[in-house]
């Protein structure tokens, strides 16, 4: 969609051969906040609060994803340093004001009681089928 | 100074005291250590109350920074164990306050735990996206004609209803293909797993990724998988793979 993108001479997804590389950080995430058993430990973090962690997340994932597309790796460099940083430090503020804008309805939603229904789903992760 | 909290990264059999990779460090390049209970055991590293205290860690799992070098160091003591011994990865901060509560857990879910080792005993976890390609499917328009036909308000609805067959269409095939690389990467593995696509409206994600799912694959067979995904072609999906990963989205425990 974007000219940023376009740059890039296809988008490598497939890769050429399977060998085993290091796991980018966007993999990583979706793993590790996804996915492996949730055990409640002594430490509990708010249910409500890691549902809306988890949307964040993904949406960091999903600007991740797209820097390594076209080769920038936002996370570790400050993007207004490179080229075609711009457009991403632009994505990333509309992300952020879905955070946002997320974040103040979850706070409106979190001075109603909550249901049962909403814990079993956060607890159980978007993911499972 | 508070007491230390104690971290868990996987659980495992008991076997893992022995597998341990000397000088594994984690969280804050704390020293990894195996606590056992019996058959099992838990891979564990001490982390500090101020970073992972009920209050501190909440903040924290705002920070990104914070929330990317912890979630590598995780990452990283799962993968150095997880190819020695059978392990079941623990979801980011699981977090004890000292060490015979997680002993006492792992007592109390031996049974289930057990169960779930031995199904991922022996195999590793593949992971397989699949992305829309949108722009392949090119068919003439008669617009020209049409305008002379038709008229040109006649013609805008009939471009836009050929628009959205097309769309239809081209759904219809990214589904079909969707289904056939799913189904031949399931029957080189296991146990599957097909996860929900993200609303693209709430990601802000370009609404292509088609397909996102996890396989158990038996280590002997791994050569065969890859090349399952390598041969698998279609014009309408681009296929990414990653792995092998620990079975983190195998990993669940099915209590009775």
């Amino acid at each position: 969609m974007t000219s940023g993108g376009m740059a890039v001479p296809g988008r490598a997804r497939q890769p050429a051969e399977s060998t085993p590389q290091s796991s980018s950080l966007a993999d990583i995430l979706e793993r590790v906040l996804d996915k492996g058993i949730v055990i409640a430990g002594d430490i509990r973090v708010n249910l409500l609060d890691i549902e809306l962690l988890t949307i964040k997340i993904r949406l960091l994932v999903a600007s991740v994803d797209k820097a390594r597309e076209i080769g920038i790796d936002w996370w570790e460099h400050d993007p207004t340093l490179s080229s075609g940083g711009r457009e991403l430090a632009e994505e990333n503020r509309q992300l952020r004001e879905r955070v946002r804008a997320l974040e103040s309805r979850g706070t409106a939603r979190r001075t109603r009681p909550v249901g049962e229904r909403s814990k079993t789903r956060s607890q159980e992760s978007a993911g499972d089928e | 100074m508070s007491d230390m909290l104690i971290y868990l990264y996987a659980v495992g059999g008991a076997a893992l005291r022995t597998v341990l990779p000397s000088g594994l460090s984690g969280i804050g390049d704390a020293p990894v250590r195996v606590l056992v209970a019996d058959r099992l055991a838990a891979v564990v590293s001490s982390v500090d109350p101020l970073n992972f205290g009920a209050e501190p860690l909440r903040r924290n799992l705002e920070d990104l920074s914070w929330l990317a070098s912890t979630a590598r160091a995780h990452h990283a003591v799962v993968d150095a164990v997880w190819r020695r011994e059978p392990v079941a990865p623990l979801r980011l901060a699981t977090v004890y306050v000292d060490d015979d509560n997680v002993r006492a857990m792992l007592h109390s879910r031996e049974a289930a735990f057990l169960a779930l080792l031995d199904r991922v005993r022996g195999r590793q976890e593949w992971g397989v996206k699949a992305f829309a390609v949108s722009d392949s499917e090119d068919e003439p328009d008669e617009d020209d004609d049409d305008d002379r036909k038709l008229g040109p308000g006649a013609a805008y609805l009939q471009r836009k209803r050929e628009t959205r067959d097309r769309t239809s269409r081209l759904r219809g095939k990214v589904h079909d293909a969707v289904e056939d690389l799913h189904r031949v990467l399931a029957a080189s593995a296991e146990h599957s797993r097909r996860y929900v696509l993200q609303d693209p409206r709430l990601s802000g994600h370009p609404p292509d990724l088609a397909l996102n799912a996890a396989y158990l694959v038996e280590q002997s067979a791994s050569s065969h998988f890859t090349s399952a995904v390598d041969h698998w072609r279609s014009p309408y999906l681009q296929v990414e793979l990653t792995g092998p990963w620990a079975p983190y989205s195998f990993a669940t425990l099915e209590e009775s």
